[in-house]
Protein backbone atom coordinates (compact mmCIF):
# COMPACT_ATOMS: atom_id res chain seq x y z
CA UNK A 1 0.00 0.00 0.00
CA UNK A 2 2.10 2.88 -1.20
CA UNK A 3 0.84 6.44 -1.46
CA UNK A 4 -2.55 7.62 -0.34
CA UNK A 5 -5.31 5.51 -1.82
CA UNK A 6 -8.92 5.74 -0.90
CA UNK A 7 -10.96 2.57 -0.66
CA UNK A 8 -13.37 3.85 -3.31
CA UNK A 9 -10.56 4.19 -5.90
CA UNK A 10 -9.75 0.51 -5.41
CA UNK A 11 -13.38 -0.46 -5.88
CA UNK A 12 -13.58 -1.20 -2.18
CA UNK A 13 -16.29 0.00 0.13
CA UNK A 14 -16.50 -0.05 3.89
CA UNK A 15 -19.80 -1.01 5.47
CA UNK A 16 -21.46 1.86 7.36
CA UNK A 17 -22.70 -0.52 10.03
CA UNK A 18 -19.87 -2.97 10.71
CA UNK A 19 -16.93 -1.25 8.93
CA UNK A 20 -16.01 -4.37 6.97
CA UNK A 21 -14.18 -3.51 3.75
CA UNK A 22 -15.48 -5.48 0.78
CA UNK A 23 -15.40 -5.25 -3.03
CA UNK A 24 -18.36 -3.43 -4.48
CA UNK A 25 -19.42 -5.18 -7.71
CA UNK A 26 -20.39 -2.72 -10.39
CA UNK A 27 -23.68 -2.91 -12.25
CA UNK A 28 -25.28 -5.59 -10.12
CA UNK A 29 -27.84 -3.25 -8.63
CA UNK A 30 -28.02 -3.01 -4.86
CA UNK A 31 -24.90 -4.38 -3.15
CA UNK A 32 -24.96 -5.76 0.39
CA UNK A 33 -22.32 -6.21 3.06
CA UNK A 34 -21.18 -9.86 3.17
CA UNK A 35 -20.96 -9.73 6.97
CA UNK A 36 -24.04 -7.87 8.19
CA UNK A 37 -26.19 -7.46 5.09
CA UNK A 38 -26.38 -3.64 5.21
CA UNK A 39 -26.60 -1.96 1.81
CA UNK A 40 -23.23 -0.71 0.55
CA UNK A 41 -22.46 2.69 -0.95
CA UNK A 42 -19.11 4.34 -1.69
CA UNK A 43 -20.52 7.58 -0.26
CA UNK A 44 -23.74 8.32 1.59
CA UNK A 45 -26.34 8.55 -1.21
CA UNK A 46 -27.70 12.04 -1.88
CA UNK A 47 -25.57 13.41 0.91
CA UNK A 48 -25.08 16.97 -0.35
CA UNK A 49 -28.66 17.54 -1.52
CA UNK A 50 -30.23 16.15 1.67
CA UNK A 51 -27.82 18.05 3.86
CA UNK A 52 -28.66 21.33 2.06
CA UNK A 53 -32.40 20.70 2.40
CA UNK A 54 -32.13 20.07 6.15
CA UNK A 55 -29.76 22.99 6.62
CA UNK A 56 -31.97 25.50 4.79
CA UNK A 57 -34.98 24.39 6.85
CA UNK A 58 -32.88 24.90 9.97
CA UNK A 59 -31.88 28.42 8.84
CA UNK A 60 -35.53 29.34 8.30
CA UNK A 61 -36.61 28.04 11.72
CA UNK A 62 -33.64 29.71 13.37
CA UNK A 63 -35.39 33.08 12.88
CA UNK A 64 -38.58 32.35 14.91
CA UNK A 65 -36.46 30.38 17.40
CA UNK A 66 -34.63 33.58 18.29
CA UNK A 67 -37.41 36.15 17.85
CA UNK A 68 -40.27 34.43 19.64
CA UNK A 69 -40.70 33.80 23.36
CA UNK A 70 -39.09 30.65 24.71
CA UNK A 71 -40.29 31.06 28.29
CA UNK A 72 -42.96 33.10 30.08
CA UNK A 73 -42.49 33.65 33.78
CA UNK A 74 -45.21 35.19 35.88
CA UNK A 75 -45.68 35.84 39.57
CA UNK A 76 -47.72 38.26 41.68
CA UNK A 77 -45.01 40.87 41.43
CA UNK A 78 -43.58 40.57 37.97
CA UNK A 79 -44.30 39.08 34.59
CA UNK A 80 -41.74 38.58 31.86
CA UNK A 81 -41.39 36.99 28.48
CA UNK A 82 -37.95 35.79 27.52
CA UNK A 83 -36.38 35.00 24.20
CA UNK A 84 -33.27 32.84 24.16
CA UNK A 85 -30.96 35.86 24.21
CA UNK A 86 -32.91 37.88 26.78
CA UNK A 87 -32.92 34.81 29.03
CA UNK A 88 -29.13 34.74 28.92
CA UNK A 89 -28.94 38.49 29.59
CA UNK A 90 -31.25 38.10 32.59
CA UNK A 91 -29.06 35.30 33.99
CA UNK A 92 -26.01 37.54 33.56
CA UNK A 93 -27.73 40.45 35.32
CA UNK A 94 -28.75 38.30 38.29
CA UNK A 95 -25.13 37.38 38.81
CA UNK A 96 -25.18 33.77 37.59
CA UNK A 97 -22.27 34.40 35.24
CA UNK A 98 -21.09 30.81 34.98
CA UNK A 99 -24.53 29.51 34.05
CA UNK A 100 -25.11 32.48 31.73
CA UNK A 101 -21.95 31.54 29.81
CA UNK A 102 -22.94 27.86 29.64
CA UNK A 103 -26.41 28.72 28.33
CA UNK A 104 -24.97 31.24 25.88
CA UNK A 105 -22.58 28.64 24.45
CA UNK A 106 -25.24 25.93 24.22
CA UNK A 107 -28.10 28.03 22.86
CA UNK A 108 -26.41 30.74 20.81
CA UNK A 109 -22.84 29.80 19.89
CA UNK A 110 -23.34 26.11 19.07
CA UNK A 111 -26.39 26.48 16.78
CA UNK A 112 -24.63 29.29 14.89
CA UNK A 113 -21.39 27.31 14.71
CA UNK A 114 -23.30 24.34 13.30
CA UNK A 115 -25.19 26.34 10.68
CA UNK A 116 -22.10 28.22 9.50
CA UNK A 117 -19.77 25.20 9.60
CA UNK A 118 -22.12 22.96 7.65
CA UNK A 119 -22.67 25.69 5.05
CA UNK A 120 -18.92 26.11 4.68
CA UNK A 121 -18.37 22.36 4.42
CA UNK A 122 -21.13 21.93 1.83
CA UNK A 123 -19.94 24.83 -0.32
CA UNK A 124 -16.31 23.65 -0.18
CA UNK A 125 -17.32 20.09 -1.10
CA UNK A 126 -19.47 21.26 -4.00
CA UNK A 127 -16.65 23.43 -5.36
CA UNK A 128 -14.33 20.43 -4.97
CA UNK A 129 -12.04 22.58 -2.88
CA UNK A 130 -8.61 21.25 -1.92
CA UNK A 131 -8.27 23.78 0.90
CA UNK A 132 -7.11 22.37 4.25
CA UNK A 133 -8.93 19.03 4.20
CA UNK A 134 -7.60 18.01 7.60
CA UNK A 135 -8.93 21.15 9.27
CA UNK A 136 -12.28 20.80 7.53
CA UNK A 137 -12.55 17.19 8.71
CA UNK A 138 -11.78 18.39 12.23
CA UNK A 139 -14.47 21.06 11.94
CA UNK A 140 -16.94 18.35 10.93
CA UNK A 141 -15.97 16.22 13.94
CA UNK A 142 -16.44 19.24 16.20
CA UNK A 143 -19.93 19.86 14.79
CA UNK A 144 -20.84 16.20 15.40
CA UNK A 145 -19.46 16.34 18.93
CA UNK A 146 -21.04 19.54 20.24
CA UNK A 147 -24.33 19.56 18.32
CA UNK A 148 -26.35 17.72 20.95
CA UNK A 149 -25.59 20.28 23.68
CA UNK A 150 -27.94 22.82 22.10
CA UNK A 151 -30.79 20.78 23.52
CA UNK A 152 -29.97 22.32 26.92
CA UNK A 153 -32.54 25.13 26.75
CA UNK A 154 -35.35 22.73 25.84
CA UNK A 155 -34.67 20.67 28.97
CA UNK A 156 -34.43 23.74 31.19
CA UNK A 157 -37.79 25.01 29.94
CA UNK A 158 -39.37 21.56 30.32
CA UNK A 159 -38.15 21.18 33.92
CA UNK A 160 -39.04 24.71 35.05
CA UNK A 161 -42.48 24.67 33.44
CA UNK A 162 -43.39 21.40 35.15
CA UNK A 163 -42.06 22.41 38.54
CA UNK A 164 -43.54 25.80 39.07
CA UNK A 165 -46.93 24.75 37.75
CA UNK A 166 -47.97 23.45 41.20
CA UNK A 167 -47.02 26.47 43.23
CA UNK A 168 -49.59 29.26 43.04
CA UNK A 169 -46.97 31.97 43.48
CA UNK A 170 -45.42 31.67 40.07
CA UNK A 171 -46.04 30.14 36.70
CA UNK A 172 -43.56 29.23 34.00
CA UNK A 173 -44.81 28.48 30.51
CA UNK A 174 -42.92 27.21 27.49
CA UNK A 175 -43.27 29.58 24.55
CA UNK A 176 -43.52 28.89 20.81
CA UNK A 177 -39.76 29.42 20.35
CA UNK A 178 -39.17 26.17 22.24
CA UNK A 179 -40.78 24.31 19.36
CA UNK A 180 -38.82 26.21 16.69
CA UNK A 181 -35.56 25.89 18.59
CA UNK A 182 -36.08 22.16 19.17
CA UNK A 183 -36.67 21.77 15.44
CA UNK A 184 -33.43 23.66 14.66
CA UNK A 185 -31.46 21.31 16.93
CA UNK A 186 -33.02 18.19 15.41
CA UNK A 187 -32.66 19.43 11.81
CA UNK A 188 -29.00 20.40 12.22
CA UNK A 189 -28.28 17.05 13.87
CA UNK A 190 -29.85 15.24 10.91
CA UNK A 191 -27.94 17.53 8.53
CA UNK A 192 -24.58 16.75 10.09
CA UNK A 193 -25.41 13.02 10.03
CA UNK A 194 -26.24 13.27 6.33
CA UNK A 195 -22.97 15.00 5.49
CA UNK A 196 -20.27 12.62 4.29
CA UNK A 197 -16.80 13.83 5.40
CA UNK A 198 -15.14 11.56 2.81
CA UNK A 199 -16.37 14.00 0.16
CA UNK A 200 -13.85 16.52 1.55
CA UNK A 201 -11.02 14.17 0.54
CA UNK A 202 -12.28 13.06 -2.87
CA UNK A 203 -10.85 16.01 -4.88
CA UNK A 204 -7.44 15.45 -3.28
CA UNK A 205 -7.47 11.86 -4.46
CA UNK A 206 -8.03 12.82 -8.09
CA UNK A 207 -4.99 15.07 -8.42
CA UNK A 208 -2.41 13.04 -6.54
CA UNK A 209 -2.93 9.93 -8.69
CA UNK B 1 -13.60 -15.93 5.00
CA UNK B 2 -11.11 -14.21 2.71
CA UNK B 3 -12.23 -10.70 3.66
CA UNK B 4 -10.88 -11.15 7.19
CA UNK B 5 -7.38 -12.32 6.32
CA UNK B 6 -6.91 -9.14 4.26
CA UNK B 7 -7.50 -6.99 7.40
CA UNK B 8 -8.07 -3.85 5.42
CA UNK B 9 -9.69 -0.87 7.02
CA UNK B 10 -11.06 2.25 5.35
CA UNK B 11 -11.10 5.46 7.38
CA UNK B 12 -14.69 6.51 8.11
CA UNK B 13 -13.80 10.18 7.75
CA UNK B 14 -11.50 10.25 4.68
CA UNK B 15 -11.82 6.74 3.14
CA UNK B 16 -8.05 6.16 3.19
CA UNK B 17 -7.38 2.45 2.80
CA UNK B 18 -5.05 1.16 5.48
CA UNK B 19 -3.86 -2.16 6.85
CA UNK B 20 -4.77 -3.01 10.42
CA UNK B 21 -1.87 -3.47 12.79
CA UNK B 22 -1.99 -5.24 16.17
CA UNK B 23 -2.14 -2.76 19.06
CA UNK B 24 -0.91 -2.83 22.63
CA UNK B 25 -3.61 -2.88 25.32
CA UNK B 26 -5.30 0.46 25.74
CA UNK B 27 -3.83 1.96 22.57
CA UNK B 28 -5.73 3.38 19.64
CA UNK B 29 -4.93 3.43 15.92
CA UNK B 30 -5.56 6.69 14.13
CA UNK B 31 -5.80 7.45 10.44
CA UNK B 32 -2.45 8.63 9.09
CA UNK B 33 -4.09 11.09 6.73
CA UNK B 34 -6.89 12.78 8.72
CA UNK B 35 -6.18 11.66 12.29
CA UNK B 36 -9.55 9.98 12.94
CA UNK B 37 -9.49 7.21 15.54
CA UNK B 38 -9.90 4.00 13.53
CA UNK B 39 -10.05 1.40 16.28
CA UNK B 40 -8.88 0.77 19.83
CA UNK B 41 -7.57 -2.21 21.67
CA UNK B 42 -9.95 -1.87 24.59
CA UNK B 43 -9.19 -4.16 27.53
CA UNK B 44 -12.05 -6.61 28.22
CA UNK B 45 -14.34 -4.34 26.26
CA UNK B 46 -17.38 -6.64 26.44
CA UNK B 47 -17.14 -7.46 30.17
CA UNK B 48 -16.51 -3.89 31.25
CA UNK B 49 -19.17 -2.36 29.04
CA UNK B 50 -21.66 -4.92 30.32
CA UNK B 51 -20.83 -4.04 33.94
CA UNK B 52 -21.25 -0.31 33.29
CA UNK B 53 -24.46 -0.92 31.36
CA UNK B 54 -26.07 -2.99 34.12
CA UNK B 55 -25.15 -0.42 36.76
CA UNK B 56 -26.47 2.35 34.51
CA UNK B 57 -29.75 0.47 34.02
CA UNK B 58 -30.34 0.32 37.79
CA UNK B 59 -29.60 4.03 38.15
CA UNK B 60 -31.80 4.83 35.16
CA UNK B 61 -34.79 3.19 36.88
CA UNK B 62 -34.09 5.04 40.14
CA UNK B 63 -33.63 8.34 38.28
CA UNK B 64 -37.04 7.92 36.68
CA UNK B 65 -38.93 6.84 39.80
CA UNK B 66 -37.79 9.51 42.23
CA UNK B 67 -38.12 13.31 42.13
CA UNK B 68 -35.22 15.30 40.67
CA UNK B 69 -35.78 18.21 43.01
CA UNK B 70 -38.52 19.95 44.92
CA UNK B 71 -39.22 23.58 45.73
CA UNK B 72 -40.96 25.05 48.71
CA UNK B 73 -43.40 27.86 48.02
CA UNK B 74 -44.56 29.13 51.40
CA UNK B 75 -46.19 26.07 52.99
CA UNK B 76 -46.94 24.28 49.72
CA UNK B 77 -44.28 22.15 48.08
CA UNK B 78 -43.84 21.14 44.47
CA UNK B 79 -41.62 18.33 43.28
CA UNK B 80 -40.81 17.05 39.88
CA UNK B 81 -39.65 13.91 38.15
CA UNK B 82 -38.65 13.50 34.53
CA UNK B 83 -41.85 11.90 33.33
CA UNK B 84 -43.86 14.55 35.15
CA UNK B 85 -42.03 17.20 33.10
CA UNK B 86 -42.86 15.36 29.87
CA UNK B 87 -46.50 15.05 30.92
CA UNK B 88 -46.92 18.68 31.89
CA UNK B 89 -45.56 19.81 28.51
CA UNK B 90 -48.03 17.47 26.82
CA UNK B 91 -50.90 18.87 28.88
CA UNK B 92 -49.93 22.40 27.90
CA UNK B 93 -50.33 21.53 24.21
CA UNK B 94 -46.57 21.49 23.59
CA UNK B 95 -46.84 18.01 22.07
CA UNK B 96 -43.76 18.07 19.83
CA UNK B 97 -41.46 19.44 22.54
CA UNK B 98 -42.87 16.95 25.04
CA UNK B 99 -42.25 14.12 22.57
CA UNK B 100 -38.72 15.35 21.89
CA UNK B 101 -37.89 15.36 25.61
CA UNK B 102 -39.49 11.93 26.07
CA UNK B 103 -37.56 10.39 23.17
CA UNK B 104 -34.15 11.84 23.97
CA UNK B 105 -34.13 11.35 27.74
CA UNK B 106 -36.41 8.36 28.43
CA UNK B 107 -37.23 6.14 25.46
CA UNK B 108 -33.92 6.10 23.58
CA UNK B 109 -31.66 5.76 26.66
CA UNK B 110 -33.93 2.92 27.86
CA UNK B 111 -33.81 1.18 24.47
CA UNK B 112 -30.05 1.63 24.35
CA UNK B 113 -29.56 0.08 27.81
CA UNK B 114 -31.88 -2.84 27.03
CA UNK B 115 -30.25 -3.51 23.65
CA UNK B 116 -26.72 -3.37 25.08
CA UNK B 117 -27.62 -5.81 27.85
CA UNK B 118 -29.40 -8.11 25.40
CA UNK B 119 -26.33 -8.14 23.13
CA UNK B 120 -23.50 -8.21 25.65
CA UNK B 121 -24.83 -10.63 28.26
CA UNK B 122 -25.02 -13.64 25.88
CA UNK B 123 -21.78 -12.59 24.14
CA UNK B 124 -19.96 -12.70 27.46
CA UNK B 125 -20.93 -16.39 27.71
CA UNK B 126 -20.07 -16.90 24.02
CA UNK B 127 -23.61 -17.18 22.71
CA UNK B 128 -24.92 -15.13 19.84
CA UNK B 129 -28.21 -13.40 20.59
CA UNK B 130 -30.80 -13.51 17.80
CA UNK B 131 -30.97 -10.44 15.59
CA UNK B 132 -27.62 -9.10 16.77
CA UNK B 133 -26.64 -7.73 13.33
CA UNK B 134 -29.81 -5.68 13.04
CA UNK B 135 -29.57 -4.51 16.67
CA UNK B 136 -25.97 -3.34 16.25
CA UNK B 137 -27.03 -1.34 13.20
CA UNK B 138 -29.97 0.12 15.12
CA UNK B 139 -27.78 0.99 18.09
CA UNK B 140 -25.51 3.02 15.80
CA UNK B 141 -28.50 4.99 14.47
CA UNK B 142 -30.16 5.80 17.80
CA UNK B 143 -26.99 6.47 19.80
CA UNK B 144 -26.67 10.21 18.97
CA UNK B 145 -30.26 10.78 20.16
CA UNK B 146 -29.80 9.64 23.74
CA UNK B 147 -28.99 12.85 25.62
CA UNK B 148 -28.84 12.06 29.33
CA UNK B 149 -25.66 14.14 29.80
CA UNK B 150 -27.30 17.21 28.27
CA UNK B 151 -30.33 16.68 30.51
CA UNK B 152 -27.97 16.57 33.50
CA UNK B 153 -26.62 19.98 32.56
CA UNK B 154 -30.19 21.18 32.07
CA UNK B 155 -31.03 20.04 35.61
CA UNK B 156 -28.07 22.03 36.99
CA UNK B 157 -29.03 25.16 35.07
CA UNK B 158 -32.64 24.86 36.32
CA UNK B 159 -31.38 24.49 39.88
CA UNK B 160 -29.35 27.68 39.66
CA UNK B 161 -32.26 29.56 38.10
CA UNK B 162 -34.60 28.41 40.87
CA UNK B 163 -32.34 29.04 43.85
CA UNK B 164 -32.59 32.79 43.23
CA UNK B 165 -36.30 32.82 44.13
CA UNK B 166 -37.12 29.52 45.89
CA UNK B 167 -35.85 27.14 48.49
CA UNK B 168 -34.77 24.11 46.45
CA UNK B 169 -34.41 20.59 47.86
CA UNK B 170 -32.39 18.21 45.69
CA UNK B 171 -33.99 14.78 45.20
CA UNK B 172 -32.66 11.24 44.86
CA UNK B 173 -32.99 11.35 41.08
CA UNK B 174 -30.61 14.32 40.91
CA UNK B 175 -27.75 12.21 42.31
CA UNK B 176 -28.85 9.23 40.23
CA UNK B 177 -28.71 11.31 37.04
CA UNK B 178 -25.24 12.55 37.94
CA UNK B 179 -23.95 9.00 38.50
CA UNK B 180 -25.83 7.77 35.42
CA UNK B 181 -24.10 10.40 33.28
CA UNK B 182 -20.68 9.17 34.45
CA UNK B 183 -21.57 5.50 33.93
CA UNK B 184 -22.92 6.11 30.43
CA UNK B 185 -19.73 7.98 29.53
CA UNK B 186 -17.67 5.07 30.89
CA UNK B 187 -19.76 2.55 28.94
CA UNK B 188 -19.37 4.57 25.74
CA UNK B 189 -15.61 4.81 26.28
CA UNK B 190 -15.11 1.07 26.83
CA UNK B 191 -17.58 -0.16 24.21
CA UNK B 192 -15.87 -1.30 21.06
CA UNK B 193 -18.21 -2.34 18.25
CA UNK B 194 -15.19 -3.89 16.53
CA UNK B 195 -14.72 -6.38 19.39
CA UNK B 196 -18.39 -7.32 19.21
CA UNK B 197 -18.20 -7.88 15.46
CA UNK B 198 -15.05 -9.97 15.92
CA UNK B 199 -16.75 -12.13 18.49
CA UNK B 200 -19.80 -12.52 16.26
CA UNK B 201 -17.49 -13.55 13.39
CA UNK B 202 -15.46 -16.11 15.31
CA UNK B 203 -18.61 -17.61 16.77
CA UNK B 204 -20.33 -17.65 13.39
CA UNK B 205 -17.40 -19.52 11.81
CA UNK B 206 -17.41 -22.16 14.52
CA UNK B 207 -21.12 -22.72 14.14
CA UNK B 208 -20.70 -23.18 10.39
CA UNK B 209 -17.81 -25.62 10.94
CA UNK B 210 -19.66 -27.65 13.57
ZN1 LIG C 1 -21.52 -4.67 7.32
ZN1 LIG D 1 -8.81 9.30 7.69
Amino acid sequence: MTGMNSAAEQGLCSCHVCNLVSRLEQGTGQAHCPRCGASLHYRKPGSVARCWALLISAYILYIPANLLTIMETGSLLKYRKDTIVSGVVELWKTGSWGIAIVVFIASVTIPLLKLISLTLLLVSVQRRSRWRPRQRTRLYRLVELVGRWSMLDIYVVALLAALVQLGNMATVKAGPAALAFGAVVVLTMFASMQFDPRLIWDPIQKEST
Amino acid sequence: MEHHSAQLIACHDCDLLQREIPLKKGCAASCRRCGAVLYRNATDSIDRTLAYTLAAAVLFVIANLFPIFAIEVQEAGSEINLFGAVQSLWDKQMHSVSLLVFLTTILIPALELITMTYLLLPLKFRHIPAGSYILLGMLKIVKPWGMIEVLMLGVLVSLVKLTSSFKVIPGIALWSFAALTLLLAAAAATFSARDVWERLDSKGDKEVAA
